[in-house]
């Protein structure tokens, strides 16, 4: 695992992206030095026919709004929707207004890989933000790249991929395990680890690459490793074999209603997280899913990713609070609808910075952006398409909150072909 | 010409086969671009499952709500060819074992599983493509005509079918791509299927298959086999005491739906470029009940315009209503149900057809031979 410091690498940091980025959250204080259309003429900055006017350019944002995803993607969508809304009040990108062409997936892949391709071949976005699960991510995957569209795809995932035509914006698997493994080893002492997790592609990667680094990194043991049907709900037995095999940590990448059943009796069963022992940490339970689970059940786990929240800087109080203007005040925000929010910034910069919106010299321009506005601090887009970013702790609240418990000094470098974890 | 209660074509059916073919291979061509037609060329492949529900349910009187199994199968065994094609030692040389599909890679399989091998073979792969459903199918019925499990009772053990074939796939992601399914398939022997020319060339495909299928179903439904198989579904006992063995009609029948369904499976793999457990499971396997429903469980014709109306609705109201689309799908499937229990092919054959027919008579005098529609169900295409 590396971590490095963010080098102002050769291209450095793009003044035009940086002003823009600063520009964001701040919007009320000074007015922006916006871009005016008539400096970009829209045939020089569109010379592939994309959906592209004088005073327009149109985006595709393509999440599931209905079917069992829905209740994860909302927050996707609310978040890109904010984004775009408050580009479009700073002036848009290049004197061009967003507008939105929205597509439900409907929680269903081929449905994703329909209106993938209605909305690149159809309506020519010029770029899409969009996909949860990676089921969706790999149904449009070709489509983007027959048609060379350019995704935005805010949800941490397992890696292994790295598409010419895909900017992650969420973290991949090593960045936020490997963190958060050597940070309950050092300030706990860890050395016994009971994997869990839901029995498909992520939770079995992330797993696979925590196994290595314990064994081979931390040199503690896995005393067990299980894996349990999406939607599954009876985990007495293996609370039963977690209790026999005392580890000192739960790992647990259990997802979606399976949720609420494990933390529910993972404290029926006795098993308080208050006291420790084990420790649970987990890297799938962010504040959207203790809504359902209920802070009651959650309070003591320790949960690994980059974004909480609680989050205690001037990016992310403005962030959260338009983000409650716009969508109410009882709205919670986890980890993947703050990477959500950064597409459409992301994509700003990197347009602004190539004067363009043709794709190729948009994923020219992409790596090396930076925005210092964004709401889980500076991040930066590595040659990888992945982000630069910093990997966090947070303890869960009774009030279904994390406390921020530690974050790595340096951002971690993104790895999706970590050598020495295949 | 005439047209005797003997061959396989009535007049008014005979009319109905070269509407629905000039619609599939001119109209739909003429007018729609080459997204849209591809979309289409999806929607048909629904249409061999339904046509085979037609047959099942709509003659035999044998409700399937598994029938995404058999479509699954048959998809599953052309993407497995597929992915083979594309998993070549250059494509994936930063795998830790290349030549093998990514998906297994990433599972840690070092080398491809044995049943994997024979699908190298084009040849064998097509094979598969009918002989593994049929083989599920056989077992299937086998299974439960033999012991006189029949109705509600079978249409749920079809359904636990599917849940179970559903776990399956997605509990054994090293063998088969797991909930993710099988992706990002590019070539059939060099042939890339992923460009605007192929997915046109497919979609004729596509047409002519359904249409060698829609005239297995019309001989079917022709044949003395068919009348038995409406005999059963009305009256199974008497049927019995005639002396007929009803659990090997049923059988062939439900497997030759099942041929049906794998044959339409693999052209949607094809078309779409992918194959996944969502479309094995449950909710697939109900959709393809409601499109048979929608289009007439009676007819054949009727289950290729039902899968083509449904999906159609469901593509245009979503891209139209994305928050709200399944209200008004919803809606749709209410109302047919409530005014029109045959279907389409109900308000064609008791609303339109007589009055055609009427206007036939008229203009050529009384002696046109009136084509036997005395029956008021079998009198549906």
């Amino acid at each position: 695992m590396s971590k490095t410091p963010p080098s102002k690498g050769p291209q450095g940091p793009s003044r035009r992206a940086v002003l823009a980025g600063s520009a964001a959250l701040t919007a009320s204080l000074f007015t922006p030095k916006s871009l005016l259309a008539q400096d970009f003429p829209t045939a020089e900055v569109n010379t592939t026919g994309l959906a592209v006017t004088d005073d327009t350019v149109t985006v595709g944002i393509l999440h599931s709004i209905t079917g069992t995803m829905a209740i994860s993607e909302t927050g996707s969508v609310q978040a890109e929707k904010l984004a775009i809304s408050q580009i479009n009040a700073q002036g848009g990108i290049l004197g061009r207004k967003i507008e939105v062409i929205q597509e439900d997936g409907a929680s269903d892949w081929p449905t994703f890989a329909e209106k993938a391709r209605k909305l690149l071949v159809n309506d020519k976005v010029a770029s899409v933000m969009g996909c949860w699960t990676s089921a969706s991510r790999k149904a449009v995957l070709p489509v983007f790249e027959q048609h060379n569209g350019f995704l935005y795809y805010p949800t941490f995932y397992e890696g292994l991929e790295e598409s010419p035509n895909v900017i992650y914006t969420g973290q991949e698997a090593t960045q936020q395990i490997i963190a958060g493994l050597d940070w309950v080893k050092e300030t706990k002492g860890a050395n016994s680890f009971y994997l869990l997790g839901s029995d498909y592609i992520w939770p079995r990667t992330s797993n696979k690459i925590a196994r290595k680094h314990i064994e081979n990194f931390l040199g503690g043991k896995v005393v067990g490793e299980d894996y349990y049907p999406l939607g599954h709900t009876q985990f007495n037995s293996v609370i039963n074999k977690i209790r026999l095999k005392k580890p000192d940590v739960i790992y647990a990448i259990v997802v979606g209603g399976s949720n609420v059943a494990f933390y529910k009796q993972l404290k029926a069963a006795g098993i308080d997280m208050t006291a420790e022992d084990p420790i649970l940490l987990t890297i799938s339970v962010t504040e959207d899913e203790i809504l359902g689970i209920g802070g009651e059940n959650m309070e003591g786990a320790y949960a690994c990713m980059k974004y909480f929240q609680s989050l205690d800087n001037e990016n992310n109080l403005a962030f959260v609070s338009a983000f409650k203007e716009m969508w109410g005040d009882d709205i919670v925000i986890g980890d993947v609808t703050q990477a959500a929010y950064l597409g459409p910034w992301l994509w700003k910069a990197a347009v602004e910075k190539a004067g363009s919106f043709d794709v190729d010299k948009v994923r020219a321009a992409s790596p090396g952006i930076e925005l210092t506005t964004a709401p889980e601090g500076y991040v930066k887009v590595h040659e990888n398409h992945h982000l630069w970013s910093k990997t966090r702790v947070g303890l869960a609240k009774l009030d279904g909150q994390y406390d921020v418990v530690f974050e790595t000094e340096e951002l971690v470098e993104p790895d999706p072909f970590p050598e020495g974890y295949q | 010409m005439t047209f005797s209660k003997n061959s396989l074509f009535t007049r008014q059916e005979l009319i109905g086969f070269i509407v629905l073919a000039a619609i599939i291979f001119l109209l739909l061509p003429a007018v729609l671009d080459n997204f849209r037609l591809n979309l289409f060329g999806k929607y048909l492949t629904y249409a061999f499952v339904a046509v085979g529900l037609a047959l099942c349910w709509g003659a035999g009187g044998i409700l399937s709500l598994g029938q995404g199994v058999f479509f699954g199968l048959g998809g599953y065994c052309m993407a497995m060819f597929l992915k083979l094609e594309a998993s070549t030692p250059e494509n994936t040389s930063i795998q830790s074992t290349p030549g093998i599909p990514d998906f297994m890679d990433w599972n840690q399989l070092t080398e491809l599983p044995f049943w994997w091998v024979p699908f190298h073979s084009l040849t064998i792969a097509l094979i598969a493509v009918v002989i593994v459903p049929v083989t599920f199918a056989l077992i299937i019925g086998v299974a439960m005509f033999r012991r006189r499990v029949g109705g509600v009772y079978f249409a749920i053990i079809t359904q636990a079918f599917a849940a179970i074939l559903t776990i399956l796939i997605i509990g054994q992601q090293g063998f088969t791509g797991g909930v993710n399914g099988i992706t990002d398939l590019r070539t059939l022997k060099g042939w890339d299927i992923r460009t605007d020319e192929a997915k046109e060339v497919l979609y004729f495909v596509n047409a002519f298959l359904l249409f060698g299928v829609l005239l297995i179903a019309q001989f079917v439904r022709k044949s003395k086999l068919g009348r038995i198989l409406i005999a059963m579904r009305d009256q199974e006992d008497r049927v019995r005491f005639s002396g007929y063995d009803v659990a090997s009609f049923k059988i062939f029948i439900f497997c030759l739906g099942a041929a049906f369904a794998g044959i339409g499976g693999a052209m949607f793999t094809l078309q779409v470029g992918f194959m996944s457990p969502t479309l094995v499971g449950i909710v697939p396997s109900i959709e393809m009940v409601i499109f048979c429903a929608v289009g007439g469980r009676l007819s054949i014709l009727g289950a290729v315009y039902g899968a083509l109306l449904v999906n159609w609705a469901k593509t245009s109201f979503s891209e139209s209503f994305p928050e709200l689309w399944l209200f008004g799908l919803g809606g749709l499937f209410i109302a047919v149900v409530m005014l029109f229990p045959n279907g389409l092919a109900g308000i064609w054959t008791e609303q339109i057809m007589p009055r055609i027919t009427k206007l036939w008579a008229a203009r050529a005098g009384a002696v046109a031979p009136i084509p036997a529609t005395s029956t008021e169900e079998e009198g549906a295409i």
